[in-house]
């Protein structure tokens, strides 16, 4: 392998596939099943998996790309294993996390003590685009911010695991790690049989029991929940329709929806019909346009008054942004202690924060090692990772950075860990990321034993964005 | 269900049935060519206007020949009614309501799109042209065929059923207009080689050589004429198509507990079907009864839309 250290790799270890290494824990079985596979027979269920995703319809839409109007995410059959000890600790570290997330939601739009102890900088909640106003004071029903959250999750070493971002707004991807699974349980039914993996097909149901428990506390009989996407052209949109699906929920769009009577109700051929919980797969600065943006036919007029007198539920809550902002993210440390009383169980990122001086001093002279972020940038745009950048892409970053640095944070570059994909040569390790499910209710939160694992496809890559040539493997948690 | 979603599930349905119509109006025409010879400019201008694209044509082409008619129906993006335009749109609808569908509709739907985009994507050839068509065909069974086997019967599949049999109501109605001089009652005529081929050209647009001979000793104007308008066994006569808009709207009726206005229409226009023998349409006009029925059949769809808020 080019490159310097080899990255510890989830089938081999630290020491990579030297001869003679044997797989780590978690993959000794499947190592064993892969052995006594014919090398054929798997390149052939390979590329059945493109005819299955394709003919599913699968697929995602990628904004600015004409051509290509829907494309497929590349799924590589080789899973990614964790041991049910090291899922244990994640898990913990993540539950840990989401408790946070919510009780820092809650203190921010009411009484605000972390800003008064003094352990967060008003100023960075003050001036935050995440921030919304029209939150304070709200009390969301069940007192749930963030229904849904997908916390992305690196590895470096065997005990090594940093959280790279907490997605509490609309994480998506959730579709992948149920279909993907699907995908495997039809290819390679005999592999299931020999190793026992957790399941992970009963997150639509949890799904919709925890936003059912979320409704607004006025909803009598069993809540109404729908899902509202912004239609047919959202890159997503085929994991907004399959959730709806799968959950026995309506998907709505803004088009169908109205205030009637002091409730968010649906257009149906009967007439309108008042909906409980939604679970929004839009922006906040899009879901009611007399509130936010004015242009917006994405949302709902009118919506956040009725948000805010009990009427409906909002999943997730508007303004939960504010806790998964990058700015806030090198917080986050402080932010678990604060409401916990413990220290963080899952490590994060060390973050140069470039709106103080002397962090965006270091950051423009160490450039080349770091990988510099925007603040409220997603889906890996807008970036620079040092290490893979030209002088020149170097020289203009820089120049972007002084111009306003309180838009980017830097961070170190991790040796993500890799693991094996099946290319046309056997086994190649690339890196990959991690992200989890959590489903928060009143009374529970829950994590779906697996996941969406991202891998980059190009070899040495560490973008493993799907917008930007990253495939996905299905993630297994075995069982005890 | 929503209004937006029984939209899409309706027009999802018609833009299937054109499609499968439009495919079956070339296999006619391009019949009619082979067994004629010459450009048969004629012809291939009343096909156009069967499949209501006149307008269309004339905006994109000067001279009616078979070459660009064929593909302008088949796979001209200009043409928001062509095979390839149809099957897009259902394609696009169906991913609207898809989970309005089950597993196998929708998948179905969506297969039939990347093949035929595929088959389309080239002007087709004559040579390759009977294949084509019969693939639109037999990818369209496909999923009528799964339709069939595994939707419910519930308000979801009456309005996929009420698109379909508007729509092929309407088409029939079409043939039947661009064609009714040579079905009007002329014994002088009876028997010539020239109408004999149009007559056939009628039953191959609507899949019906063969069920006509079975029910006909002799192939006549009066009796394509009665066959295509009022005998209720054949799948894409008038009479048939209305008894299913009947049923699956009064079949909605019952489940939602009121029938609109668009219930009453239909019966209405359902009865001056059955009230009538073919000799009294005669005798009023088949013109003037066809341009009726065409008229009274769009402000059914019209109304089927507002009654069941399809789009506000």
């Amino acid at each position: 392998m080019a490159g310097a250290r080899p990255a510890y790799d989830e089938m081999w270890g630290a020491g990579g596939n030297a001869a003679g290494t044997a797989p780590t824990p978690p993959y000794r079985d499947y190592c064993a099943w892969y052995d006594s596979a014919d090398p054929a027979f798997l390149k052939a269920k390979a590329a059945d998996c493109e005819r299955i995703f394709r003919r599913t319809g699968i697929t995602f839409n990628v904004y600015g790309q004409e051509d290509a109007a829907e494309r497929l995410i590349p799924f590589d059959i080789v899973p990614r294993i964790f041991s049910a000890s090291e899922w244990r600790r994640l898990a913990r570290g993540i539950e840990q996390r989401v408790r946070a997330i919510n009780a820092f939601l809650y203190d921010i739009y009411h009484r605000q003590e972390i800003l008064r102890a003094g352990r967060v900088p008003t100023q960075l909640i003050a001036s935050n685009k995440a921030f919304l106003p029209e939150m304070i004071g709200v009390d969301p029903p069940g007192g749930v911010y963030t229904h849904i959250v997908g916390v992305d999750i690196v590895r470096t070493g065997p005990d090594d695991f940093y959280v790279l971002e907490d997605n509490a707004r609309t994480p998506s991807g959730v579709s992948y790690m149920l279909e993907n699974r699907e995908t495997m349980l039809q290819m390679f039914p005999e592999l299931f049989a020999r190793v026992r993996v957790r399941e992970v097909s009963d997150y639509p149901r949890l799904l919709r029991r925890s936003l059912a428990a979320s409704a607004p506390r006025a909803s009598s009989g069993a809540p109404v929940v729908a899902v509202l996407t912004p239609g047919i052209y959202n890159s997503a949109y085929f994991e907004h329709a399959f959730l709806a699906d799968q959950m026995g929920a309506e998907l709505v769009e803004g088009g169908d929806l109205r205030v009637v009577d002091g409730c968010v109700a649906m257009r149906t051929t009967r007439g309108y019909r008042p909906i409980d919980v939604l679970y929004r797969r839009v922006d906040d600065d899009f879901l009611d346009p007399l509130a936010f943006r004015p242009d917006s036919t994405l949302g709902v007029p009118g919506i956040l008054d009725i948000y805010r007198a009990g009427g409906v539920t909002i999943a997730n809550a508007p303004g939960a942004g504010i806790a998964d902002d990058k700015a806030i993210y090198s917080y986050m440390p402080e932010i678990i202690e604060f409401y916990t009383g413990e220290k963080a169980l899952l490590s994060n990122v060390p973050t140069w924060r470039c709106a103080e001086k002397d962090a965006l001093a270091y950051v423009l002279e160490h450039l080349a090692e770091l990988v510099v972020k925007e603040v409220h940038g997603s889906g890996g745009y807008g970036m620079l990772v040092g290490p893979a950048a030209s002088a020149a892409e170097i020289a203009a970053f820089a120049a972007k950075l002084k111009s306003n640095p309180d838009n980017y944070i830097a961070q170190p570059t991790l040796a993500l860990s890799t693991a094996p994909i099946l290319t046309d040569k056997g086994l190649a390790p690339r890196h990959i990321d991690f992200r989890p499910y959590v489903l928060v209710a009143p009374d529970r939160i829950e994590i779906t034993p697996g996941g969406l694992t991202r891998v980059a496809l190009r070899e040495g890559s560490l973008v493993v964005n799907s917008s930007q040539g990253g495939g996905t493997k299905d993630t297994w948690v075995l069982e005890d | 269900m929503l209004g937006r979603t029984a939209g899409g599930l309706f027009w999802m349905f018609r833009y299937l049935e054109r499609a499968e119509n439009c495919a079956r109006l070339i296999d006619a025409g391009f019949r009619i060519a082979l067994t004629r010879g010459g450009s048969g400019a004629g012809e291939w201008e009343s096909i156009a206007a069967t499949a209501g694209v006149s307008a269309a044509y004339a905006r994109a082409h000067e001279a009616f020949d078979g070459p660009r008619v064929i593909d302008f129906l088949l796979r001209d993006r200009r043409n928001p009614s062509s095979a390839l335009s149809s099957i897009d749109a259902a394609r696009t609808n169906a991913r609207a309501v898809r989970t309005a569908l089950t597993r196998e509709v929708w998948e179905a739907t969506n297969e039939a799109w990347l093949i035929l985009r595929d088959v389309l994507a080239e002007p087709v050839g004559e040579q390759n042209l009977p294949e084509a068509l019969a693939l639109i065909r037999r990818e369209i069974a496909q999923v009528r065929g799964a339709f069939e086997g595994t939707m419910l019967r519930n308000d979801i599949f009456n309005f996929c059923r009420i698109g379909a049999y508007l729509e092929r109501a309407d088409n029939t109605a079409r043939i039947l207009d661009v064609k009714y001089y040579v079905l009007l009652p002329s014994p002088a005529l009876i028997g010539s080689s020239a109408d004999n081929v149009q007559w056939d050209m009628i039953l191959r647009a609507v899949s019906a050589q063969r069920s006509f001979r079975w029910l006909h000793n002799e192939i006549s104007a009066y009796g394509i004429a009665q066959f295509l308008i009022l005998d209720r066994r054949m799948p894409r006569s008038l009479a048939y198509c209305y008894a299913e808009l009947v049923e699956n709207l009064k079949n909605l009726g019952a489940e939602y507990g009121f029938e609109p206005p668009s219930t009453a229409q239909a019966l209405t226009a359902q009865r001056r079907l059955n009230e009538r023998s073919m000799d009294e349409i005669f005798a009023a006009g088949l013109h003037e009864f066809i341009g009726g029925f065409i008229s009274a059949n769009i402000d059914l769809a019209a109304s089927i839309e507002e009654d069941y808020r399809f789009f506000g």
